[in-house]
């Protein structure tokens, strides 16, 4: 018991909680711009893949980090940009398009993956991400180590909470994007467009996810294999759920959850004669959990899921 | 451009649209498989001789399609009461444990019509448990089944590793993580001798004409279709909508856990943690291309255990990655969606 | 051209597949004029309106703006050219504040912060100048329906709107309100704001236009001065042939079938239903009258066996029905014509025999199984029985006229011969044939001994066919009075919740 609670006295635990955080931070991002604007994007585990594999493959081939994530971003928004074509105009089940979306994605990043790269016995790999010290603040005891010495992609992750958040709420951009998820006829009664809105947004919102699977291939790993999102597009649609659709608790709900994922891998080697499978189960279960305790007062965007079609009501 | 909904939607356009669907997956995929330096025709050709090119490959192609026919079976059924299983892989192995632990040893002695109709049962309740759970919370606290029983996916492949590890471990399989057999006696019979094709396959087929009965013929068919279509209107008018819910999501667990159960008892014999090649995700593709009739999920099965089958030879024979079967199937379900638009709507100007 | 006109429509024609919603419409609206736009449910008013603010594009035909065409199909040039539309149904967002739902579309949406303080300047000095008191801060979901009525118009007028169109603006009203709304307009116009209302209330029109152009079929038909016409010749222009209600016949009525005590049903925070006290007798009619979301919607669920009371009583021939399921009600003799057709009758995607039998599938099966002959049978002469045109027993619901869609719901209830019968806006959205139709039916239940409760937002559908009345009001109910005895005042100020208790029958 008292080394359980020694675990959380470690910076080592708190560094890895932002890291393994990171993304799901980018995820819950991404899944709430979709939802804020009324789209539900089950796409997002395919997308994430995606952006695994893009973001690695770029790299891999010789390009430079930071243009490995900016690959990512834009096929994560190609992706997107179907799933918004099939669900806005066309009008098509969000849920059904979503999950296609996903096959389509990951199947396709396997797919390359496997045309483009030779794998031998052991997955090739490629330079990371390094952690990065801030100047200074990294100095700080304790929170120098566990806030200042991420890796780049970290850092943008923060950071984009913050632009999220005050983009939501502070621009007449967001305003209308949340309008849209309200009652996307009242957009159209004022002369915006709430289809062009919507789609923009699924675009954007699968960009910034796309971003979250980079993270793995680029910064957390060094390589690309198949299967290796594992489920956090779904716990990430989870959260956004458990986060009320805002973006600061999106942040909260993916560290809290990133905790729980550090605390029990480091459980498990302490703790003795408990499979190791009950370990692993415990994020999903986490998220089911979760989702019950707000499902009955979550304030759901109105229009979430609700196709727009002109005239029609 | 706006959609006006047609009057009445044809039976041949019901018919197809799959087949749209599918030719618009072949086409885009030609691309794919361009880009890998193979001719397109030459890799379907290969496709076709892989899934159809002998007794062995028609044997292998049916084998594939029969725990598809009961997991695209189960999406179908709850697809259409707007019940969204796709929990369908874990349901599969729920069913799959359930009828390796039971057909180990308890069950040996019984006479065997009433120990497959045991295991059977035992598969079907496994599965059927695993859907209750995401379905009641739904009814009981709105939460989205689509991401629980998404989740419940990882819970249960895990909980299959930590079965097949520990108590159901097989001692006998020199250290590999697979579970105890099911007792040979209690295995189904071969269809067509020197093959894999078992009776489950006529099993499966039985099932679909079953509940082809039950949708179009029953009371609970009715129910079931009026609370699909509008719920409003079908609590209205005295439908239980959440005794029907219930009901829906117990006969769709466990058809997916039938599926797993016959596998077991048919051509695998014991249950590892890769017994699924992802049977219950391409169970939702299923349904979708038979547009959620039971009849159609046969003709849905049997077209993408080809193309699963074939994919495998295709990439022994060209070199192109057999990871195009995915990609096939999913562009395939999403042309279904546009298809089965145009089935109910007209664009106008 | 019409010299001095702000607006003018001209030529306008609009087609949904076969029907033709508007038929060459030609109008035009003066600087400072109330116009008024009547005609009955689906005589085309909202579709010329939708094309107007560009919600729509026009099949043929042009609009002009103080003299310049507006580009079809495009409500932002709407907007620019200074038209403003309120909406039947409000187009607000209830999880946003008054603010955010007034600013949205008017800045540009790649500017990087907006001007919350200007925004609220601006609407606080609207408020005052328009008499149209609000709090920019409030959550829409928060606020009363005329509240969100004044929300509506202020969009428009803090878009600069000069032309300001109202969509059936009094539906959700009570009548002290609607004047009020009236006024407001009538100091607009005075302030140089031209105004078209759509309405289908001759005295809303009589009483608050300058001019009225009738629709019916898509077309004009005509055009008239306010002060040049009556009541009288707008219905019959409206209606366009004289259809003649049914009237209530008087007979003897016999004991209470149905009578509620103390009913009361608390939702989202308030009272949707608050010690609610009535009974229905044999052969009787009992009118509800009310404003649309004072309680009526709940009063329905209830007593169709979908929601449960908190407290109170219901009682059918002695025995508690308060806690019946649907099923359970139609077992028992109880109708049930519930609010909206196409949300709780029908389920539009099923054939005609299936909705007949949805209500009773067990009466209608063995071990199990539909006897699906027997259905369509049963269908079929409800079919013939009612009247119900284009369709047979296999036609998918959803091709039903609004009218036939009613009597199939009417049809399915009635042949069993209810003992009671709930009829809630029976004829809401019905053009005058159907509605003519659907009294006829209730008239005759009622002389077959039936008790029926009726709901309605139409005083001239209550007052015509119910024997005794009562208004609801924020979820009370006034005591019951005979319909001989009212007056459209006298309801009127019911229908705000203003009663005496002294002349109850």
């Amino acid at each position: 018991m008292m080394e359980a609670f020694e675990i959380l006295t470690t910076a080592s635990l708190w560094a890895a909680v932002l890291r393994i955080a990171t993304p799901l931070i980018f995820g819950v991002l991404g899944a709430l711009i979709c939802e804020r604007a009324g789209v539900l994007n089950l796409g997002i585990e395919g997308i994430m893949t995606m952006g695994a594999m893009v973001g690695w493959l770029t790299v891999y081939w010789g390009g430079d980090l930071w243009t490995g994530l900016a690959m990512a971003v834009l096929a994560g928004m190609v992706m997107g940009w179907v799933h918004a074509m099939l669900t806005v105009p066309l009008g098509l089940s969000q849920h059904v398009s979503g999950l296609g979306i996903t096959l389509l994605a990951s199947a396709l990043s396997y797919y390359l993956y496997r045309l483009w790269v030779e794998v031998g016995d052991l997955p090739p790999t490629i330079e990371p991400f390094l952690p990065w010290a801030v100047p200074f603040l990294s100095d700080i005891p304790f929170v120098g180590e566990v806030l200042f010495t991420q890796t780049p992609p970290t850092y943008v992750a923060l950071m984009l909470v913050g632009v999220v958040a005050w983009m939501l709420a502070r621009t007449p951009m967001g305003l209308a994007l949340r309008m849209t998820g309200e009652n996307p006829h009242a957009v159209e009664a004022q002369g915006l467009n709430p289809v062009r809105i919507r789609i923009w947004a699924v675009m954007v919102g699968s960009g910034i996810m796309a971003l979250g699977g980079a993270f793995l291939t680029t910064a957390a790993f060094n390589s690309f294999f198949p299967g290796m999102v594992q489920g956090r597009g779904w716990i990430c649609i989870a959260l956004v759920v458990f986060a009320s659709w805002r973006p600061g608790k999106a942040l909260i709900g993916a560290l809290l959850f990133a905790l729980f994922d550090a605390f029990q891998l480091r459980l498990q080697t302490v703790v003795e004669g408990v499979p190791y499978q009950l370990f692993l189960m415990a994020p999903y279960v986490l998220s089911i959990v979760a989702l019950i305790l707000v499902a009955r007062r979550a304030r759901v965007p109105e229009a979430l899921m609700q196709p727009y079609r002109r005239g029609e009501r | 451009m706006r959609f006006e909904r047609r009057e009445e939607v044809s039976v041949s356009a019901l018919i197809l649209a799959p087949l749209g669907a599918v030719l618009a997956a072949l086409v885009l995929c030609a691309g794919l498989i361009a880009m890998a330096g193979v001719s397109p025709w030459t890799a379907y050709a290969e496709m076709l001789r892989g899934a159809f090119g002998s007794r062995l490959a028609v044997t292998e192609t049916f084998t594939r399609a029969s725990p598809l026919i009961l997991t695209g079976l189960a999406a179908a059924v709850a697809f259409r009461a707007r019940l969204w299983n796709i929990g369908g892989e874990g349901q599969f192995y729920m069913g799959a444990l359930a009828a390796a632990a039971l057909g180990h040893s308890v069950l040996i002695g019984w006479p065997l019509p009433l120990a497959w109709a045991a295991l059977a049962a035992a598969g079907m309740a496994a599965g059927a448990v695993l859907l209750l759970v995401p379905a009641l919370l739904r009814l009981r606290f709105g939460v989205d089944e689509v991401v629980t029983t998404l989740l419940l996916n990882f819970i249960v492949l895990l909980f299959v590793g930590l079965m097949v590890e520990g108590v159901l471990k097989d001692p006998m399989a020199f250290g590999w993580p697979q579970s105890v057999p099911v007792a040979a006696g209690l295995r189904l019979p071969d269809l067509v001798p020197r093959s894999r094709l078992h009776v489950g396959i006529v099993l499966a087929v039985v099932v679909v004409l079953v509940v082809w009965l039950v949708q179009s013929r029953t009371v609970f068919g009715a129910e079931t279709r009026a609370a699909g279509l509008n719920p409003r209107a079908a609590a209205f008018a005295g439908v239980p909508i959440t005794a029907t819910l219930v009901k829906v999501a117990l006969l769709s667990g466990g058809l997916a856990g039938l599926a797993g159960a016959i596998e077991v008892l048919g051509p695998v014999g014991y249950v590892t943690t890769t017994l699924s090649p992802g049977f219950g995700y391409a169970g939702i593709v299923v349904a979708m291309l038979a547009a959620l009739h039971p009849l159609g999920v046969v003709a849905a099965s049997v077209f993408v255990a080809t193309v699963f089958v074939g994919a495998d030879a295709m990439s022994r024979a060209t070199g192109v990655p057999s990871f195009i079967a995915d990609v096939i199937m999913a562009v395939a379900l999403l042309a279904m969606l546009v298809a089965l638009l145009f089935t109910t709507y007209r664009v106008r100007r | 051209m019409n010299a001095g006109a702000v607006l003018e429509l001209e030529g306008i024609t609009k087609r949904f597949g076969a029907l033709v919603a508007n038929d060459d419409v030609t109008l035009s609206l003066q600087k400072g004029e109330v116009l008024a736009l009547l005609g009955e449910n689906g005589a085309g008013k909202t579709t010329l309106m939708n094309i107007l603010f560009g919600h729509y594009a026009a099949d043929a035909g042009e609009v002009r703006v103080e003299g310049k065409p507006l580009p079809s199909g495009k409500p932002r040039a709407a907007i620019a050219a200074g038209v403003g539309m309120v909406h039947q149904h409000f187009t607000l967002a209830g999880n946003l504040t008054v603010l955010e739902n007034i600013v949205i579309g008017s800045e540009s949406l790649w500017k990087l912060g907006m001007d919350r303080e200007g925004a609220e300047r601006k609407i606080r000095a609207l408020s005052v100048q328009f008499g149209l008191p609000v709090d920019p801060a409030a959550r829409i979901g928060d606020l009363s329906v005329g509240e969100r009525q004044r929300v509506e118009i202020l969009k428009a007028l803090y878009r600069d709107a000069r032309i300001l169109i109202l969509d059936e603006p009094t539906a959700v009203l009570a009548r002290p309100e609607a004047e009020q709304l009236f006024t407001i307009l009538r100091g607009m116009a005075q302030g140089g704001l031209s105004i078209i209302f759509i309405s289908h209330k001759l005295h809303e029109v009589m009483g608050a236009s300058d001019r009225v152009v009738v629709l019916r079929g898509g077309k004009v038909v005509a055009e008239r001065a306010t002060g040049q016409t009556n009541a009288a010749e707008l219905a019959e222009l409206m209606v366009g042939r004289a259809v003649a209600r049914p009237k209530r016949a008087a007979h003897e009525v016999g004991a209470p079938v149905v009578v509620a005590e103390g009913l009361s049903v608390s939702s989202g925070g308030g009272m949707a239903l608050d010690r609610v006290r009535f009974e229905v007798r044999a052969g009787e009619i009992l009118g509800i009258v009310g404003v649309s979301g004072n309680g009526q919607a709940m009063l329905g669920r209830v007593l169709s066996g979908l929601a449960r009371p908190d407290a109170g009583t219901i009682t059918f021939d002695g025995r508690d029905i308060s806690r019946i399921t649907p099923r359970e009600a139609v077992g028992l003799g109880i109708g049930r014509v519930p609010e909206d057709r196409h949300a709780e009758g029908v389920v539009g995607d099923l054939a005609v025999w299936e909705n007949a039998v949805l209500e009773r599938l067990r009466d209608f099966a063995r071990w199990g199984f539909v006897r699906r002959r027997a259905a369509e049978a049963h269908a079929a002469g409800l079919i013939a029985r009612f009247d119900i045109r284009g369709a047979g027993p296999a036609t998918r619901t959803r091709l039903l006229s609004g009218g036939n869609m009613q009597k199939l719901i009417l049809g399915r209830n009635l042949a069993a011969g209810p003992r009671f019968l709930l009829a809630n806006q029976p004829t809401r959205g019905l053009d005058e044939g159907a509605i003519a139709a659907v009294h006829q039916e209730l008239l005759m239940a009622r002389a077959e001994g039936a008790a029926i409760l009726l709901i309605s937002e139409d005083l001239d559908e209550a007052v015509g066919l119910s024997d005794r009345l009562q208004a609801i009001s924020k979820g009370r109910l006034s005591e019951p009075i005979a319909a001989e005895a009212v007056d459209a005042r006298r309801l009127g100020l019911m229908m705000a919740g203003v009663w005496e208790t002294r002349d109850a029958v």
